[in-house]
């Protein structure tokens, strides 16, 4: 299958290409011919040539305006740039799986999401994924012809292309369909720490123990290069803003390292972030259940244990 | 007004989750109304509050096995007027766009006795986590869209929520009917009260086969499923863990930790 065209839906930050594309299209190559998918105006020459880097033998976009914005039309104009893709692989969030959704009803692709990786098994499309809160593995089939396959941020590292791609641009027609919603106001925001949560390599997370006082987690959040998160306790209490909240109704996050400060692990906590690589823990209470999924965990007051190692590191980072 | 809000049965978040045979285990003893559905009820309920007595009429309807009637009693329970149930054999094993292909046939049939304005759904079930249901049920139906709410508002015919994306507060509005799916922000479900318990007893839950709303069984199940589970096992525990009590020297074992493994 390896001359099977595997479309990556590229992950926007503006003009920038998201790191989860930098792994979707790593993941690409390992299963046939890398096809760069770009919605919105012509990429800069920048964009193209990263998304070559990382193998893609074309880059192929689409203008749909502020339309995009709405599923029904960013779905046409995927089906028209992907027609002749085996697999699409997107980023699992809710905006992709809105659109993937509509692609596979159009097209009767079946569709993996929140997948871990995907390999070809006697021709058919095999992924896995973690369910339940992360306390089991799945491994599922792919039966329809065409597959999509949803892929979460940090679960394959980007690696460049041994030899890099064409980086053919193509601009592809879109009709895009007329629409019975309108889009009233969009407002920007602007990303509290540079990195989405849910992209995020590094997570340093606040609950009930810090109370109500982040500037320990963010310090240590900064000092390691991480995105602020959140238990719902913290957000309920307004400590923080609800999109910071970690768990299985905020967002599911799968960094390679976790740090849970005065968080005491409930199962709806630990839904959105168990299967991070490494899980660091520091809570009062002995008997919280998040020591129980922590590779390494601290008993003691946040207020003593994090001041002394945002020092050592802070140490160690300028040895 | 007359409002369809889409309830799924789930394994109860605190019990022990599993598969048997590649499906999710469903069972009454553990199984419970999906939460993030109950955000949907009680969008239904606070619209029909804001309307006179009689002009709003709030159904539940469900997909699933004999136990899942146990999602639309739970709607009762909370007030909703009238509860669905489509269950047939040939529904097991199904993947979402069976899922959703059922359950837009029975709200076409539910709304052959009067029209639907709106079809409300929770943003996510709590056991797949997958949120495609809601897109996938509106395409079905041939309504517009409004998911990921976070608020809701409906006037004049017409239904506007705003979406919080990651880079924009995005706010969308279309004509009724449309389908609406709510996030847990959008509201602060309430509790069942006695009353409210004691009456949802007596009221008729009604219960449809796959004939009935005219779905083909060929078309749905799991022969139909384009995704099937292969394999599914407990994850392992984590090895070698370590617990350390601070007594001065915790947070520096963190951070050496952090650097052994690379991560600082």
């Amino acid at each position: 299958m390896s001359d099977a065209i595997i479309a990556v839906l590229v992950e926007r930050r503006g003009a920038h290409v998201a790191q989860p594309t930098l792994e979707a299209l790593t993941l690409a190559r390992t299963l046939g011919r890398p096809v760069a998918v770009w919605l919105g105006e012509e990429p800069p020459a920048a964009a193209v040539e990263e998304l070559a880097a990382y193998g893609a033998d074309e880059v192929r976009f689409a203008v749909v305006g502020d339309a995009l914005r709405l599923p029904a039309a960013a779905a046409a104009a995927l089906e028209a740039a992907t027609a002749d893709a085996t697999v699409l692989v997107i980023v699992s969030n809710f905006t992709n799986k809105e659109i993937a959704t509509r692609l596979a009803i159009a097209t009767g692709a079946g569709m993996v999401v929140d997948a871990a990786g995907a390999e070809w098994v006697e021709g058919r499309l095999e992924t896995i994924q973690t369910v339940f809160a992360a306390t089991w593995n799945v491994r599922t089939r792919v039966n329809a012809e065409r597959a999509i396959v949803g892929v979460r941020p940090n679960t394959t590292q980007a690696v460049l292309a041994e030899a890099p791609g064409a980086g053919t641009l193509v601009a592809v027609d879109v009709e895009v369909p007329a629409s019975r919603e309108t889009i009233v106001s969009v407002e920007p925001q602007a990303p509290a720490d540079g990195v989405p949560l849910s992209e995020a390599s590094v997570v340093v997370s606040g609950g009930r123990g810090t109370r109500g006082d982040y500037a320990l987690v963010r310090e240590l959040a900064g000092i390691l290069g991480g995105a602020v998160g959140a238990s719902r306790d913290a957000t309920d209490e307004g400590w923080i803003g609800h999109e910071h909240m970690v768990g299985q109704t905020g967002t599911t996050v799968t960094p390679a390292l976790y740090v849970a400060c005065g968080i005491s692990g409930a199962v709806h906590h630990r839904g959105g972030m168990q299967a991070s690589g490494t899980i660091v823990a520091v809570n009062i209470d002995p008997e919280a259940p998040i020591f129980e999924i922590a590779d390494f965990g601290v008993v003691g007051d946040l207020n003593d244990v994090l001041p002394q190692a945002i020092e050592r590191l802070r140490e160690h980072k300028a040895s | 007004m007359r409002i369809v809000v889409t309830v799924k049965f789930v394994p109860d978040l605190q019990s022990t989750r599993s598969f048997t045979e590649g499906y999710v285990t469903r069972t009454a003893d553990d199984g419970t109304m999906n939460e993030l559905d109950e955000n949907a009820v009680e969008a239904a309920l606070q619209i029909r509050e804001l309307l006179p007595e009689g002009e709003c009429e709030i159904t539940a309807v469900t997909v699933g096995g004999p136990d899942a009637v146990a999602a639309v009693r739970k709607a009762l329970q909370l007030g909703v007027d009238h509860a669905v149930h489509v269950s047939d054999e040939a529904i097991a094993g199904s993947d979402v766009f069976g899922t959703a292909t059922v359950l837009a046939a029975a709200i076409r049939k539910i709304g052959e006795d009067a029209p639907v304005d709106l079809v409300i759904t929770g943003m996510a079930a709590l056991d797949g986590l997958t949120s495609m249901l809601p897109t996938a049920l509106a395409q079905y139906l041939d309504l517009p869209q409004l998911t990921l709410a976070s608020t809701l508002s409906v006037a004049d015919g017409a239904a506007t929520i705003e979406r919080h994306l990651d880079d924009a507060h995005v706010t969308v509005s279309a004509p009724l009917p449309a389908l609406v799916a709510v996030t847990d922000e959008a509201n602060k479900p309430r509790y069942p009260n006695f009353k409210l318990i004691m009456a949802a007893r007596s009221k008729p839950v009604t219960t449809y086969a796959l004939a009935d709303v005219g779905v083909d069984p060929a078309s749905v199940g799991a022969m139909a499923a384009r995704t099937s589970v292969v394999d599914a096992s407990p994850r392992p525990p984590r090895e070698n863990r370590v617990i350390v009590t601070d007594t001065g020297e915790g947070g520096r074992a963190l951070a050496d930790f952090l650097i052994e493994r690379g991560l600082a």
